[in-house]
């Protein structure tokens, strides 16, 4: 009786084979590969590239199937294998201006140099369940998309009426998969939080600022898809080099300023950048981002999403899954504490009580 | 032994040697919390990755791992890190205090005291003393630099003047060195006094919270109390059911539901060792049942 309350190895081991049969499932059905991930899955393979921070559509495939699809396992799987990675150097900053795009869309102007181009969206699909059809051929654009895509910030940017984009950062930015965050924290390591950071979280902290906690005025001056060159300088080299592509989402989200002594009344600028194609996590990062600079664009800080502790100390899914559920490891000498000392707090009162009568 | 893909404790050496150096500089200033580049560790946050990275970092070949949860080398996660261990490092391991050069520990400190020259890794959830009177680390990181301790104080307090006595049975909040107010993890206050001038050296590592934090060997550990209301710890009216032990943390076993308890050491091996040296307790034969 007494044993049972502890664990051991065979419990352990048989969890493991139990979970193991209930990953295959029926095995009448027949087996997914990791390819077949990769390719008909892509968008649940983005999400864990992102927050996972590692871009490696194959690994992050595999993740998923090894984590019957629970997106914040695959993304922990791929975190813990990122760690073990020698780090040999930093590669060039991507160059999102240069994108080969699949997909661009401004809602802030009618049309833009370049056109509005929708791409592979969901956008205006009506929602109704149907078997999935065998993909038509794909249609062609009738000329060849320009590029590069001029950035619709540009336009407003010329007048003058946007903030200018934040100029190289010359000292050494923070890698926080290297170094612990640190406040203040500077916008460069807020961002990096949140591109780590967990979807639905940024999702309802994004949306309370649209519902009147610090608010901001939103516009999506951008948003933009597409595929850029990675870099790297190697110092035997002494020039670029270029590793491959890898897809990206932009956001340039375009708020309202109403101006301060210094600066004329214009717009500012909240950014979001995901890996692969995830346009809800790159829009409620742009928000969120914007949010955070309430102090720094001198107006109050009243709302959850303007508070930088909060926000950053709270974002990342792998280490909120961990803590909250680390509540079912065994807590039964800190329990018998409390109860030891209620216990004790209770006799105490019973006295109190039984001398007053 | 060891996988062969993965360097000896997983984590490679460069990082091994930065939390080394977090460690030096958290034994140089004890009870100070050194932020240091925790890693992501393929065991979730909150599961340990603090104490598995320290232990990680300073682990070697000739060394004896020690894990316990709870006080008890067969709980599930201590069997789990255990296992972690001796996979990534393929060096001993071992359930007696005695014989562990390292003990991994969640929410005890054994019952046998610890020699000169023994290590004791704690798992550490929240590092910060002052964090539910003050959420904010920027905050909490000034009141440490200026010692601006009053709001402990006050709610130690409080908890007297409202409760007639101070309602903390874990983690009991305690000065160290005479310097800085430090978390000592979950443990129970029953375990609070030896940490002080213990012979081994005490190691905590958060994972989640990126903080490494130590107390060297023979250091003063004091928990924080009024002189009218000194600190006092939990105690049993019986002993251990299992070895008859009178003087250790029991936990308590419910064995039927009629609310039936039996009381025996959370410290496993000290009630074994007791047991096999020929201590017996009543095996419960005084079995409590609520009505």
């Amino acid at each position: 009786m007494y044993v049972a309350t502890k664990g051991g190895e065979t419990a352990i081991a048989n969890a493991h084979a139990l979970m193991a049969e209930d990953r295959r499932g029926d095995p009448k059905v027949q087996e997914i590969g990791a390819e077949q991930i990769r390719e008909q899955l892509s968008l649940g393979v983005d999400r864990v590239m992102a927050e996972g921070s590692l871009y490696d559509p194959d690994l992050a495939a595999l993740a998923l199937k090894q984590a019957r699809g629970d997106q914040v396992e695959a993304i922990f799987l791929l975190r813990a294998y990122r760690t073990t990675l020698p780090r040999f150097g930093y590669s060039e900053p991507v160059d999102t201006a240069a994108m080969h795009v699949h997909r661009r869309i401004s809602a802030t102007f009618k049309d833009v140099p370049g056109g509005q181009i929708l791409g592979p969206t969901f956008d205006y699909t009506h929602r109704v369940i149907e078997p999935v059809t065998a993909a038509e051929e794909a249609p062609r654009s009738p000329e060849p998309l320009p590029y590069p895509l001029p950035r619709v910030a540009g336009v407003l940017g010329r007048e003058g009426l946007l903030e200018d984009t934040p100029t190289a950062c010359e000292e050494a930015i923070t890698d926080l998969t290297r170094e612990p965050l640190r406040f203040p924290a500077d916008r460069a390591a807020r961002l990096q939080v949140l591109a780590r950071g967990d979807e639905g979280f940024l999702l309802g902290m994004g949306y309370s600022t649209q519902r009147g906690y610090g608010r901001s005025h939103p516009f999506a001056g951008e948003i933009r898809m597409g595929d850029v060159a990675v870099e790297f300088v190697a110092p035997e080299l002494g020039f670029a080099i270029d590793l491959g592509d890898i897809t990206l989402t932009e956001c340039d989200m375009v708020n309202q300023f109403k101006g301060s002594k210094t600066e004329p009344p214009q717009f500012t600028r909240g950014y979001g950048l995901v890996f692969g194609f995830g346009e809800r996590k790159a829009m409620a990062m742009a928000l969120v981002d914007r949010a955070m600079r309430a102090e720094e664009l001198g107006e109050e800080v009243t709302a959850p999403a303007q508070d930088i502790e909060f926000v950053l100390y709270h974002a990342d899914n792998v280490e909120a899954s961990g803590f909250v559920q680390h509540l079912k490891l065994p807590h039964h000498v800190d329990f018998q504490s409390e109860l030891t000392l209620i216990r004790a707090m209770r006799t105490e009162q019973e006295a109190l009580k039984e001398a007053a009568e | 032994m060891n996988d062969a893909a993965y360097n000896f404790g997983y984590l490679d050496e460069q990082t091994k040697r930065m939390i080394r150096r977090s460690i030096l500089k958290a034994v140089a200033i004890p009870g100070y919390q050194v932020p240091f580049g925790s890693r992501e560790m393929p065991l979730p946050y909150g599961w340990g990755t603090g104490g598995i990275q320290v232990t990680a970092a300073i682990i070697g070949i000739g060394d004896v791992l020690k894990v316990i949860d709870q006080g008890a080398d067969d709980t599930t996660n201590a069997v789990s890190i255990r296992r972690f261990f001796s996979r990534m490092c393929g060096m001993a391991t071992t359930e007696k205090t005695a014989e562990a050069s390292i003990i991994q520990t969640r929410h005890r400190i054994p019952e046998r005291p610890l020699s000169e020259g023994q290590i004791l890794v704690y798992q550490v959830p929240i590092p910060e003393p002052l964090r539910w009177l003050e959420p904010r680390e920027s905050e909490t990181r000034k009141m440490h630099a200026l010692r601006e301790y009053g709001v402990m104080h006050v709610k130690l307090y409080e908890d007297i003047a409202t409760k007639g006595k101070v309602a903390t049975a874990y983690d009991y909040p305690v000065l160290v060195n005479g310097r800085y107010i430090m978390r000592p993890s979950p443990i129970p206050k029953f375990d609070t006094p030896k940490m002080h001038r213990n012979a081994a050296l005490q190691l905590f590592g958060a994972g989640r919270e990126k903080r490494i934090y130590a107390v060297p060997p023979h250091t003063d550990v004091v928990p924080l109390d009024f002189e009218d209301h000194p600190f006092a710890v939990e105690t049993w009216d019986r002993p251990c059911a299992l070895c008859g032990a009178g003087n250790t943390f029991l936990d308590e076993i419910v064995v039927n539901d009629r609310g039936g308890r039996l009381f025996v050491c959370s410290d496993t091996d000290y009630c074994n060792e007791r047991q096999e040296a020929g201590h017996r307790g009543d095996g419960g034969a005084g079995l409590e049942a609520a009505e």
